[in-house]
This record gives C-alpha cells, sequence and structure tokens, in this order.
C-alpha cells in the first residue's frame, strides 16, 4: 500500500455524501458519533501574527470549551483557515459565532451543520506488529477495510495513517487498542460544506 | 517627503484632528516625544500612567473625540492596563500609543520590555504592533477609525523603538496621507443602520403593550442618541429609565424619567422594569447590576433589543425583537414606524400603568435623614446643595464606592454628557484623573469631580497634574473615613464584622495634602458649612480646589437589591418600610 490516490480520495468523498444523504440528520449525526453539542466552525482569518492567540484568547476569556483545533494557510496567502469544533453546552453557538465575529482579524465566519458538511480528520499512530500470524492477517484486515495506509515498519511495529471521518477515526482507534498503540496523533478536524445538488 | 517613524507617528495623530496627548514618557517612546516640542498638540504630563488612561476617558465621555494616551514600554504599559479595561468595559473611544523595545529584541527580555499587545489584547477592541516605520500613518488611522466606530473601545498601539528613532536606518519612511482607502481591515465592517422590517415588528410590539418601559444604556450616548430617545419617548408617551452609564441620556426632570435601576437603582425604577410587559432596550446591556438574579428579572417582559453589537443581542436575556444597529439611526426609523402606525393615538390604553407608576413615585421616594445637630454631614444632603450651587450643565465625575450611588441617585441629570463614571469596570480613583480629561475637553464647563476618601487616596496625585497644568477642576471629597460600599456590604452580610475597611478621618490631611499639591483646600464639617464652602469653591478658577466634607461613617445606600436576589426583593431605606 501507498500513499493515496486521487481516486481513492474521491471513493472516500463519495462513501460520506451518500452517508449523509440517506438518513435524516439526526440519523446521520448520531450515526457519525456526534454529540450535538459539538458544532463546527470554519473561520478565515488575516495570516498575521498573533492571531491565533486572539482566537485561542476569547476562546478562554469567554469561557467557551473548544473539542479540537485545526489551522493552516488557505490558497490565498493572505489568509489562514481556523476551523475548530465548540462544545455548545459551554457557550450558546450564536455568542461564540458574535464573539469571534468581533475580532477585527476575523474575515469569515462559518457554521458548518454536521449533515451538511463534510468533515475529515487526519491520524498517524504505531502499532505494536509483533503479533501471531493470525493477528498479522487481522491487522492487515483492519487497515484494508478502514482503507489507512501504512507509512513505514519495522520488526515490531508500523506506522499507520488515516484520514475520515471523526467518529471512523475513533473507531479506527478502538480497534487498534487491542494490537497495542504505541504513540498515535490526531489533527483535528477540518470541514468544508457539501455542494449542493 | 522622507521623515522618521516617529514624527510621522505625530503628525499621523494631527491629521486625526488630536488637540491633546495624556501621558508620560520613558525609554522606549523617546523619539515620539521628540517631535511633540514642534507639535500644536498639546501634552499633559500626568503623574501615572492610569492617570493618562482615566484622563483620556473623561475628555472622550465629555467632548464624544476619541482619547489618546501615550506611555512607554513595560512598566508605562501595565500602569495603563487599568485605564484600557476601563474603556473596554464602557466602551470609551481610545487610542493608546505605547513604547516598545527595539523590534529585533522582542522575546528577549530587555529592559522594560513586556508582551504589551498580549497583556492588553483581551481589554481592548483591537490592537496593534507596528512592524516598519511605512506602516505608522496608516495603521494609526485605522486605530482611530477602529477606536471610534461600531461600538467604540480602546486600541493600543505598540511601536517599538527602531522603526521611530532618527538614529535607526529602520526609522526612514515616506510619508503619506492617511485616509479610509488605505486601510487594510477586510474583517471590519460595522453596521449601522437596523432591518426596516424588524424595527416594524418592534413598532407593533409597542404599540400592543400595556406596560412599556423605555431601558436605556450608555450606547444611547455613545450614538449621540439623546435628542432621538427623547422625541421617541414623547411621541409613544412611554416611561423611561436611565442606567448608571445612561444618566442624562434623558432629563431627569422630564415627567416621563423614572431615573436609575439597578442594585442601587430608586424603587419606581427597579419595580416597573419587574412589572413591566414590554423592555425596549436600547443600547443597554442588561448587567447584573441592573438585572438582579436574572431568572426572577421582568419575568413577564417581552424585549426589544437595540445595540449595535450584535454579541449583545441574546447574550443575557433573549429579545423578542433584537435589531443591530446604531442606537441614534434605529431610534430615527422607529419613531417613524411608529408615527406610520398611528403615534401615540395607536398606543394600548395605559392609564392604569401610569397611575400605578405613579403611586411608586409617591411611595418610595428617595430619602435620607437629615443629621442631628453635633453629627457628621449626611452625604446626600452634601450633593443637593452641590447640586443646587452649580451650574445646570455642570459635569460631574464620580469614584466607585456609596458616593458614586449617591451621586447618580441625588443629582439632577438633564443634559447628555453631564455624568462620567466607571460603570462597568468599577476603577477606584477614576473620577480625579476623569474630571481634568473633561476639563481639558471642556475647558469653558464647571467640572466637579465627585470622590470617595478611598478613591481619591488611589489617583489623587493627578491633581499636580491639573495645578501646574492650569486644569481648575473641582474635587468634592466625602470622606466617611471608610471603604464605605465595602463596609455597608460587611454590615448587612458579613454580620457587621468590619474587615479592613476603616481609613480614617484624619489621616492624611486632605486640606493640607491638597494644598501641597498645588490646590486650594476647604473643610466643611457641618451643614451650614457646605453651602458656603461650594460657593467659595466655585469662585476658584485659577488652580484646582478640594473641599473635604467629614461625613457619617455608618450612612447605607438604599434602595439596594442584594446581590444574587431578584429584583423584587429590593430593600427600600429603612424609614418606608
Ligand atoms: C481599584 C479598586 N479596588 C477595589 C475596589 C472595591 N471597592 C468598591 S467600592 C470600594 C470602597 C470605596 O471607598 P471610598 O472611595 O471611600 O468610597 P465610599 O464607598 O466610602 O463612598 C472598594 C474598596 C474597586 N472598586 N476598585
Ligand atoms: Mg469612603
Amino acid at each position: 500500500m501507498t500513499e493515496p490516490t486521487n481516486a481513492e480520495d474521491a471513493a472516500e468523498s463519495e462513501t460520506a455524501v451518500s452517508d449523509a444523504t440517506e438518513r435524516t440528520p439526526d440519523e446521520a449525526a448520531a450515526a457519525a458519533g456526534e454529540f450535538v453539542q459539538f458544532r463546527t466552525v470554519v473561520t478565515t482569518v488575516e495570516n498575521k501574527p498573533g492571531v491565533l492567540a486572539r482566537v485561542a484568547g476569547l476562546f478562554s476569556r469567554r469561557g467557551f470549551n473548544i473539542e479540537s483545533l485545526a489551522v493552516a494557510p488557505t490558497a490565498d496567502e493572505r489568509f489562514s483557515r481556523i476551523t475548530f469544533t465548540v462544545d455548545v453546552a459551554s457557550a450558546p453557538l450564536e455568542q461564540v459565532v458574535k464573539q469571534l465575529d468581533k475580532l477585527i482579524n476575523v474575515v469569515e465566519i462559518r457554521e458548518l451543520s454536521p449533515v451538511e458538511s463534510v468533515e475529515r480528520e487526519l491520524m498517524l499512530v504505531t502499532v505494536k506488529s509483533a503479533v501471531s500470524n493470525d493477528r498479522r492477517h487481522e491487522l492487515l484486515d483492519l487497515i484494508d477495510d478502514f482503507r489507512a495506509y501504512v507509512l513505514d515498519q519495522s520488526q515490531t511495529r508500523m506506522l499507520l495513517s488515516l484520514s475520515a471521518r471523526p467518529a471512523r477515526l475513533d473507531e479506527f482507534e478502538q480497534r487498534l487498542r487491542t494490537f497495542g498503540i504505541v504513540e498515535l496523533q490526531r489533527t483535528g478536524r477540518v470541514a468544508l460544506p457539501m455542494l449542493s445538488q | 517627503m522622507d521623515i522618521n517613524g516617529g514624527q510621522a507617528l505625530v503628525k499621523a495623530l494631527e491629521c486625526e484632528g488630536v488637540e491633546v496627548v495624556f501621558g508620560l514618557p520613558g525609554g522606549a517612546i523617546l523619539p515620539v516625544y521628540d517631535p511633540i516640542i514642534e507639535s500644536p498638540i498639546r501634552h499633559i504630563l500626568v503623574r501615572h500612567e492610569q492617570g493618562a488612561g482615566h484622563m483620556a476617558e473623561g475628555y472622550a465621555h465629555a467632548t464624544g473625540r476619541p482619547g489618546v494616551m501615550m506611555i512607554t514600554s513595560g512598566p508605562g504599559a501595565t500602569n495603563g492596563v487599568t485605564p484600557l479595561c476601563d474603556a473596554y468595559m464602557d466602551s470609551v473611544p481610545l487610542v493608546c500609543i505605547t513604547g516598545q523595545v527595539p523590534y529585533p529584541a522582542i522575546g528577549t527580555d530587555a529592559f522594560q520590555e513586556c508582551d504589551t499587545t498580549g497583556i492588553t489584547m483581551s481589554v481592548t477592541k483591537h490592537n496593534f504592533l507596528v512592524t516598519e516605520a511605512q506602516d505608522i500613518p496608516r495603521v494609526i488611522h485605522e486605530a482611530f477609525h477602529i477606536a471610534t466606530t461600531g461600538r467604540p473601545g480602546p486600541v493600543l498601539v505598540d511601536v517599538p523603538k527602531d522603526i521611530v528613532d532618527p538614529n535607526s536606518p529602520r526609522s526612514a519612511m515616506t510619508w503619506y496621507e492617511p485616509s479610509d482607502d488605505i486601510m487594510e481591515l477586510p474583517g471590519y465592517n460595522p453596521v449601522t443602520a437596523g432591518d426596516p422590517e424588524l424595527v416594524h415588528a418592534a413598532a407593533r410590539l409597542i404599540c400592543s403593550a400595556e406596560r412599556p418601559v423605555i431601558y436605556v444604556g450608555g450606547g444611547i450616548l455613545k450614538a449621540r442618541a439623546a435628542h432621538e430617545l427623547r422625541a421617541l419617548a414623547e411621541l409613544i408617551d412611554v416611561p423611561v429609565v436611565t442606567t448608571l452609564m445612561a444618566r442624562g441620556a434623558f432629563p431627569d426632570s422630564h415627567e416621563l424619567c423614572l431615573g436609575m435601576p439597578g442594585m442601587h437603582g430608586n424603587y419606581t425604577a427597579v419595580t416597573a422594569m419587574q412589572h413591566s410587559d414590554l423592555l425596549i432596550a436600547l443600547g443597554a446591556r442588561f448587567d447584573d447590576r441592573v438585572t438582579g438574579r436574572l431568572d426572577g428579572f421582568a419575568p413577564d417582559a417581552k424585549v426589544i433589543h437595540v445595540d449595535i453589537d450584535a454579541a449583545e443581542l441574546g447574550k443575557v436575556r433573549r429579545p423578542d425583537v433584537a435589531i443591530r444597529g446604531d442606537c441614534r439611526l434605529v431610534i430615527a426609523a422607529l419613531s417613524e414606524a411608529l408615527g406610520d402606525c398611528g403615534g401615540r393615538a395607536a398606543q394600548a390604553d395605559r392609564r392604569a400603568w401610569r397611575s400605578q407608576i405613579s403611586g411608586w413615585q409617591e411611595r418610595y421616594p428617595l430619602v435620607y435623614e437629615q443629621s442631628q445637630p453635633g453629627e457628621r454631614l449626611k452625604p446626600q444632603y452634601v450633593l443637593e446643595v452641590l447640586r443646587d450651587s452649580t451650574p445646570d450643565d455642570t459635569i460631574v465625575t464620580s469614584g466607585v464606592g456609596q458616593h458614586q450611588m449617591w451621586a447618580s441617585q441625588y443629582w439632577r441629570f438633564d443634559h447628555p454628557y453631564t455624568w462620567i463614571n466607571s460603570g462597568g469596570l468599577g476603577t477606584m480613583g477614576f473620577s480625579v484623573p476623569a474630571a481634568i480629561g473633561a476639563k481639558v475637553g471642556m475647558p469653558d464647563r464647571t467640572v466637579w469631580a465627585v470622590d470617595g476618601d478611598g478613591c481619591f487616596q488611589m489617583t489623587a496625585q493627578e491633581l499636580v497634574t491639573a495645578a501646574t497644568g492650569r486644569i481648575p477642576v473641582k474635587v468634592a471629597l466625602f470622606n466617611n473615613a471608610y471603604l464605605g460600599m465595602v463596609r455597608q456590604w460587611q454590615e448587612m452580610f458579613y454580620d457587621e464584622r468590619y474587615s479592613e475597611v476603616y481609613l480614617s478621618y484624619e489621616v492624611p490631611d486632605y486640606v493640607k495634602w491638597a494644598e501641597a499639591m498645588g490646590c486650594a483646600a476647604l473643610r466643611a464639617e457641618a451643614p451650614e458649612e457646605v453651602a458656603p464652602a461650594i460657593n467659595e469653591a466655585n469662585e476658584i478658577n485659577d488652580r484646582p480646589v478640594v473641599v473635604e466634607f467629614r461625613c457619617e461613617r455608618a450612612e447605607n445606600v438604599y434602595p439596594m437589591v442584594p446581590a444574587g436576589l431578584s429584583n423584587s426583593d429590593i430593600l427600600v431605606d429603612p424609614s418606608l418600610r
């Protein structure tokens, strides 16, 4: 197995689309393992020093609980994108958005409903692979089932990557535990709205 | 034109129409102080940077123009944090210029380095760290634009020394005129006009309300909407309450004015809101000092909430109609919509409501007992005499504590921008520097600072600034020998266990202290001495004057809604119970 190809990427996103369209919003959210209390917000911010500190400072000052946060440049070098998931039990989403909007460096804010957006998160994980042959097959099947990738391996370990819906990462992580996780990193989710049909 | 960054900064301030800067120099800001010598801008040299900030606030409150403070890096900047936070809480337009260590030294713990933008991030509307001399005129223009538009607030500009120091090559720049066209603020688009459909929805709610109250906050003054407010109230004949930040926005002597609501508001203002079926909240933010316990606040009222800051709409109380916009424009639109609906004739019958309100007014006036011979002065009495012995448009600033509440209660504010106090942050020490700033901005007006003995001791040294700068403010010092407001809470809620609230009547000797600072000083101890002392003080216009009033120490502020209780549990003066 190698790095993902475009074709594989497309296959993944098709799954996501059908996932979401065949179910009612609540079912889809539930199936995706999302508590309704976590909502994803995508902000476009000016690419200037200190902007992340302003956003993070606002969250802590106003008592907003952030579940995950991902920051990256955009296609336009003047702007960056901060995608975060907020615990709406800690504060109404509306207040979070309105307070963020007051930050001078925040240019655009989009709230993404879990059912009208495509969410992805990347996980890198090192698992123990010095196991019996049967177990090793089990591991390779698991990697196949989840469409994960083996990025590196040694006598005793495998370094895997998986990009998928956060809930699917949770599931993968759960299954890998039986083999023994040595190290694991997740990026926090990023999201874009689905295309209207 | 090739100039250096320091010259550009001063020139940029001139371009913004700045006439006065309050500040105090130091190493990092030195290069900006040099061109001040040639500039027409007046600089007021303060004795503590906190004073510079409160002066800039007083100036801004009184004039409507942004206040400007200029201080050095490190300790200068940290001393400026309190007034920045104060201005942030009370939405005061302020621009603060701070010196910073040279750009290459940032992050090295250089002498007098502190992370000024980091420290002030949560107490400013926005802040900038300028890194290139060439950016200075643009950033200064952006700072004034942000400070004065939308919901006003403080903006800080941190300026590393190497971009303003003529000895540094990095300070070279080519001058350009700052203008709106060169601003780079893609994320800042303040909204001003309200949505007409929502305005009509609000008008319909108003017409059918039987027990409406107009609840006015400081936003009315920021929007300069006092005139529009009065027209609206008179058009629909609805009573008005003015919060601590809005005193003067609607004349106290107007028959529709119910005065101040809240923790120490008067009974009628508080109770009318409690019984109301429609609160028309204009530039107000449902502060806990106004609402009391939230789930018991105005339980039957629908809410129309108008504010320029969308985040205020629904932050505390869910409105039935929420209109984001500038109060002046929205009120004008609302009056027009109400006129279209038939004006006063279309309003519900509110005779019962009016008579209920006047019943409360008669039954629960503001009262206090005059002192007996030999007792110390009653602060309420002093305020009444002061009110009646000063011009109608006197500007009153206040500290924080009992004296502040009595001043707000007993003064008769009939003009906007005559009451300047620290509402949101409640900053002791506000009144003396704020009075100085107000007087600098409004030199032809009489300015009285109403201050407590505790507050006075926090910023009194600015009277040196006033004396040397010939800024003749007047200070009414309410000496009750106590941190009185805290003493009152200890009496009422801590079983009269008085912990660390006693100051002293005698030490310091306020008369000597004031004289040492270059002020005239008077003391009044008996009721018959009050008016003569005030009259004498009113005659002194060549220097500041301090009048110490020796006041009763055990006097409590009533009415009071104890913290955590509902406004329906309001305690009136014991003599009315
Ligand atoms: C800087 C600051 N420290 C502490 C407080 C808490 N506090 C509020 S009122 C008050 C007492 C003020 O005393 P004084 O100025 O004598 O006024 P009085 O209440 O006696 O009229 C104190 C300590 C505050 N508001 N500000
Ligand atoms: Mg006192």
